[in-house]
């Protein structure tokens, strides 16, 4: 019989919380996008309501961590991931607020034509996905050169969101009619390059998780 | 489980002045070798713990430092064995001088059968000391470094045998200060303890190391991750012989050892 073996079985599930909780907040993110695209108000609604589910789900990982902390004592490799747990799940639930922003932003802008259609702000979400998905991945498979790779990404988003922002820049300067429109926009790409941001702190932690090394990995926000 | 990697090397364990140190050490009990090739430094002023599975050679390591495997029948010890740089086993060296330098408290409480004042003043008294207003104050001294003072000053005269157990364990304390040692081991000194003793006891060696330098054998792990500064890991080699896998400050085995072995050990996933 494995020792430790009901520690070790809760400390795996904690790490299966993490990939659910991620894959509600990328389908959080999808869907505020898509809603942006279609000017589905409803489900914007919905993204904004389920909210709450991320939050409490957010909770309830610390909860087991505090428990397994005070319990279980654990040390070395083992603390370390309940550690980066506790961040990531912050983490996480950021990137879920990010969501219901651009939801919010679905709904205030209801029926109003777009001002253009979106091209740059579906690859930001696209790689922010991506880059979320492959960060946790990169903490499952315990693999801190995979994290580091994925938030070098970060940069592509990056220079996406410069790309949008001087293009709908453009537009309120060449017509001022645009420029409640344009701001919302800005305000959903800033939203994505922030979660992608997210997912590069949450690279950080399973660098951390792996080698106990804890260092900032990109330069954010540029 | 490779454990042939790190032995043998020297592990400088911090930054402060090397207080004891081992250099290639071996010993044997008879044809049985009990710890191969152990290399530590281990420093002044600071608590050192010893860990590792049963049978790892913890308190035998501890013990060469007192030279209390001398008494064991057959018990030899090549390599160097060192406090303040000098070879503690050279021939001119004096056992029962070096046990007084080098303190030892044991795993149960063991005052001798006679007043707390003379268990304390027992020690002074067998390097001479008669002088009844000296005795008293190095027993006052060395209750109140030991944190019993204030428990005991009204009872002097009472049987040492009558204090409870963690309070017997710092009457042996107290009785080790007595005698002014450079060094203090303790083995095990609080596993037949109740938690509240135990945590007097690691609040007393957190407060005794900013003037000695203590080692501690230890199978408490949390323990040992609350009171040292330096933590060694021990383990078994193929031959059932103890050897060092690697040493550190303990912020940093206790969050990132270096040796698989050592994950392992620390969070339970054998011994």
């Amino acid at each position: 019989m494995e020792i430790r073996a009901v520690y070790r079985r809760q400390l795996r599930e904690i790490q299966d919380e993490i990939l659910v909780m991620g894959s509600m907040v990328e389908k959080a993110l999808a869907s505020s996008i898509g809603a942006l695209k279609s000017r589905d108000i409803e489900t914007a609604k919905r993204i904004i309501a389920d909210d709450e589910k991320v939050n409490r789900n957010r909770f309830e990982i610390e909860e087991r961590c505090i428990q397994l902390i005070a319990t279980q004592q654990p040390l070395a490799g083992d603390l370390r991931i309940i550690i980066a747990v506790l961040n990531i799940i912050v983490e996480l639930e950021r990137i879920g607020d990010y969501a219901v922003g651009i939801a919010r932003i679905v709904v205030l802008t209801g029926d109003e034509p777009p001002i253009k259609p979106l091209i740059d702000i579906p690859r930001m979400t696209d790689k922010a996905i991506l880059m979320l998905r492959e960060g946790l991945q990169a903490f499952i498979a315990r693999d801190a050169q995979a994290a580091r790779a994925t938030a070098a990404r970060d940069d592509e988003v990056d220079t996406l969101y410069i790309q949008v922002y001087r293009e709908l820049l453009t537009f309120m300067t060449e017509d001022p009619r645009t420029i409640t429109r344009a701001s919302r926009l800005m305000q959903v790409a800033h939203n994505l390059e922030r979660s992608a941001d997210r997912v590069t702190n949450i690279c950080e932690r399973v660098e951390y998780a792996v080698t106990g090394k804890m260092q900032e990995t990109r330069m954010k926000g540029r | 489980m490779d454990i042939s990697k790190s032995a043998g090397a020297v592990q400088v364990t911090d930054h402060r002045p090397v207080k004891l140190a081992t250099r290639g050490v071996n010993l044997f009990y008879g044809q049985f070798q009990a710890l191969r090739n152990i290399s530590l430094d281990m420093p002044d002023k600071a608590v050192t713990a010893i860990i590792g599975p049963s049978g790892c050679g913890k308190s035998s390591y501890l013990r060469l430092f007192n030279r209390m495997n001398d008494l064991i029948p057959g018990a030899r010890v090549t390599g160097l064995v060192e406090v303040d740089g000098m070879d503690i086993y050279q021939r001119d060296v004096d056992a029962v001088d070096l046990r007084r330098r080098i303190g030892m408290v044991f795993q149960r409480p063991n005052p001798f059968p006679m007043s707390i004042f003379d268990n304390v003043a027992f020690g002074p008294r067998r390097h001479g000391k008669k002088d009844r207003a000296e005795l008293a104050a190095i027993v006052e001294t060395s209750l109140r470094q030991a944190a019993l003072w204030d428990e005991v000053k009204d009872k002097l005269q009472q049987s040492g045998l009558t204090l409870s157990g963690g309070q017997q364990q710092r009457l042996c304390i107290a009785r080790v200060l007595a005698v002014h040692p450079e060094v203090i081991l303790m083995d095990e000194p609080c596993s037949a303890l109740d938690p509240g003793a135990t945590l007097k006891i690691e609040d007393l060696m957190r407060t005794l190391c900013a003037r000695y330098p203590i080692v501690i054998v230890t199978h408490n792990m949390q323990q040992a991750a609350r009171v040292s500064d330096v933590t060694a890991f021990f383990m078994i080699d193929h031959q059932k012989a103890g050897v060092l896998i690697e040493s550190g400050p303990t912020s940093e085995l206790f969050t990132n050892p270096k040796e698989k072995c050592t994950e392992d050990y620390i969070t339970g996933r054998f011994g």
